[in-house]
């Protein structure tokens, strides 16, 4: 009994992660919009723990592959290139009945797609940057974070091709759904904005693979030289650790999580265009990682679900009791003041408080503590490593 | 005779060089070479038009170049990239538009300055807001030092990287709440005439009013680094800071003091900035910090004279894109300067941290 005991909360964690569309229904909390977009983020924040967590490269351009994964379910699941006409299982039809406009491809291959475009895409990005220190390697990565949504801004005329739409994007991206199931089971069919259970369970399904993928990594063989390379690269290198390809997939398994969940919201969202993609997302998702406990999984899991949580819950509350004092106390100031606007201001405070205070995280990985805890600099960082290669 | 011999000398110790660089060095210098020879044909072809480009991107190196010595100054020092250095020239840009506004917290100090004057009044105005701006950009740069970074003197690095990306946060709303979104428009103190009498090349007194403040603003620079008493300290605890500490300097004062210097060239960069553009919004510190910290790297991060370099580098660069690139691909030419820069060499084109250390590599 006592060996399945450390499986209990995590039972019970699924169980009711499961039931909760159940809840929502009976309750009339109405949260699935915002339980989907936690979990999106969720996804994302496990994939940059990988990258920041486990092998300890500071990654400041995580969005890119965010927004990698959007636009490939946007370039290939929508009517963006109209001079083309190709379907593939997909949900999409039009209505004189002929193949629709565009490239149409099922979600389910475009998500493949997607996570290994962005996991490439990861490692290309990530190639050169590797001989790099810690903090210029982050600086590099910013760079790229910040290049790929301002190349999806411009785009949209590359010698007269239009590659992204520019600043309005890419719109009416296609539902997911399983086109060969009976019609007993339409809901399932295509996926609809009107019912939202199997966009949950979809975005769930994914989240749990995840999170097993991260479980099953930690302590195995890569996950274990992502550690000693970590603490020490070179003593790591001398016990016959390749120090360029354990970092490099680290950068691709990151990407990869990046590119499904990118994937995900494009679909989800239905119109991706790249101001969505800022440099701000890239640290709110840092922050969940930093906040909930840097190479901690379920760390990680509360961070996101924390921040988010602010974001969507404390944030309009706290708006409208603000509100209430101005109303009650006649200022003008208080009484218009929209609190969600200044979320990364929280979010700042969140990452300077954490670090003065607790950089462990609120949940901490062990082994992170006590690296972050060693007073003595001579032993090179605990992040990153210390001279350049 | 001599002469010859020490010619002969160079032009084999340049061969030399030449054998023994690596294939990432070749590629770079053949790259540069392109780009500097077709810019050198769009000269010959609109010379006055390429010249009006180069006084532009001379201009706005010059705002870079202030900003770029801030992060290589505290980088020499304590190796920390200070992220939250752009915002504060940010927050620079709009002290300085309080200062003119003449209203600070609902109090009326004086009527708003907008041009409508006269010369003296405009002159004072730019002058007092430069110098309000410094002195609250030089006080906040110490304060986020002292709250922030100095707790975490022994922290891992990056640990210290991520404070600092959370202060340029908190900065960027303090900026946001202040001012609101939209952009902020700044009177037109400065005359946007042109100097020169042909209408063919323009430098306006704009141009001239940004070099006439930095140039002075980098001889001070120069001189407390190289000859007070303060600057040698500075000098020595980048080197080594135990042995700095042993020799009785203060270290944390040090410290302190740099980031003062840091900034005040934040605070009257941000002040021109805004006078030249005409406009400042809560968020220009990040790209402007980021083309800064890229000036910064350019020259070779830590080394002082680099700094400025790597801001004129960058700011012509970026006026060169502007032109016959599209302005929209300016930011992405830049941050692909940085990338490669980065990757390939990270020393920078002067070498890094030289200057501050007081000799060569």
């Amino acid at each position: 009994m006592a060996r399945y005991r450390r499986f209990l909360l995590p039972a019970v964690l699924i169980l009711l992660a499961v039931l909760l569309p159940f809840i929502d229904a009976a309750l009339g909390t109405d949260a699935l919009f915002t339980a989907i977009t936690i979990a999106i983020f969720v996804m994302l924040a496990l994939g940059l723990n990988i990258v920041v967590g486990f092998a300890g490269l500071l990654d400041l351009g995580f969005v890119a592959f965010y927004a990698l994964g959007a636009y490939v379910v946007g370039w290939f699941a929508s009517t963006h290139f109209n001079g083309v006409s190709f379907s593939l299982g997909s949900t999409a039809t039009s209505l004189s009945g002929e193949a629709p406009d565009g490239i149409h491809i099922s979600f389910w291959i475009l998500l493949l797609l997607a996570g290994v475009f962005s996991a490439v895409c990861g490692m290309i990005i990530g190639f050169p940057t590797l001989r790099l220190r810690g903090d210029y390697l982050a600086i590099v990565t910013l760079g790229f974070g910040e290049i790929i949504p301002r190349f999806f801004q411009n785009g949209d005329n590359l010698n007269g091709f239009n590659l992204t739409n520019g600043t309005i994007g890419i719109k009416a991206i296609d539902s997911p759904g399983f086109p060969f199931l009976p019609d007993s089971l339409d809901t399932w069919q295509r996926f609809s904005t009107l019912d939202l259970n199997p966009w949950y369970y979809t975005i769930l399904a994914m989240v749990l693979v995840t999170i097993y993928v991260n479980v099953r990594l930690q302590n195995s063989r890569l996950g274990r030289a992502w550690i000693s390379v970590r603490e020490d690269e070179t003593a790591a290198a001398a016990m016959g650790i390749n120090p360029v390809t354990t970092k490099l997939w680290a950068y691709a398994l990151g990407a990869l999580f990046g590119g499904f969940a990118g994937a995900f919201y494009g679909a989800f969202i239905k119109n991706i265009f790249p101001d969505a993609f800022s440099f701000n997302i890239s640290i709110l998702i840092l922050c969940m990682v930093v906040l909930g406990g840097m190479g901690n999984i379920y760390g990680v899991i509360l961070g996101a679900i924390a921040l988010q949580g602010i974001n969507f819950y404390l944030l309009p509350q706290l708006s409208t009791v603000v509100h209430a004092i101005g109303d009650a106390v006649g200022s003008a100031a208080l009484s218009d003041v929209d609190l969600a606007r200044y979320n990364f201001f929280i979010f700042g405070v969140v990452l300077v408080l954490m670090m003065l205070l607790r950089p462990e995280g609120i949940i901490p990985n062990r082994q992170r503590q006590e690296e972050l805890r060693d007073d003595d600099p001579g032993t090179g960082d605990a992040m990153g490593g210390g001279a350049r290669a | 005779m001599t002469t010859g011999g020490v010619a002969k000398s160079r032009s084999e110790a340049l061969l030399e060089s030449v054998r023994n660089s690596g294939w990432d060095t070749r590629i770079a210098v053949v790259i540069a070479a392109v780009v500097v020879v077709l810019l050198l044909v769009q000269a010959v072809q609109e010379p006055a038009q390429f010249a009006s480009q180069l006084v532009i991107g001379i201009t706005n190196g010059a705002i870079i170049a202030l900003i770029a010595l801030g992060y290589t100054l505290v980088y020499g020092i304590i190796e920390l990239i200070n992220f939250a250095h752009g915002d504060n020239f940010m927050i620079g840009s709009f002290v300085g538009i309080t200062v003119l506004s003449g209203t600070f917290l609902g109090l009326d100090f004086f009527a708003p300055i907008t041009g409508s004057g006269g010369v003296l009044i405009n002159i004072f105005g730019v002058l007092f807001a430069l110098v309000v701006a410094m002195a609250a950009c030089g006080l906040i740069g110490v304060g986020i030092e002292r709250v922030a970074y100095k707790p975490l003197r022994n922290s891992p690095r990056l640990a210290v990287l991520i404070t600092a990306i959370g202060m340029s946060f908190i900065l960027q709303n303090i900026g946001l709440i202040w001012k609101g979104p939209a952009q902020v428009p700044f009177p037109e103190l400065i005359s946007s005439a042109n100097i020169l009498p042909s209408e063919a090349v323009i430098f306006r007194w704009k141009d001239l009013f940004v070099i006439a403040v930095t140039v002075p603003l980098l001889v001070g620079l120069s001189y407390f680094i190289s000859s007070t008493r303060q600057g040698k300290a500075m000098r020595a605890v980048a080197q080594d800071k135990e042995a700095a500490s042993m020799m009785g300097i203060n270290v944390n004062r040090t410290i302190s003091i740099t980031f003062l210097l840091g900034g005040i060239l934040a605070g009257a960069s941000g002040v021109m900035y805004g006078l030249f553009n005409g406009i400042s919004v809560f968020n220009v510190g990040f790209t402007q910090g980021l083309f800064a910290f890229t000036a910064a790297v350019l020259g070779g991060i830590g080394n002082l004279s680099g700094a400025v370099v790597g801001g004129f580098l960058i700011g012509i660069i970026g006026s060169m894109a502007d032109q016959y690139i599209g302005v929209r691909w300016t930011s992405i030419v830049i941050f692909a300067v940085l990338i490669l820069v980065l990757v390939f060499r990270p020393r920078g084109l002067l070498g890094d941290r030289s200057a501050v250390q007081g000799g060569g590599e």
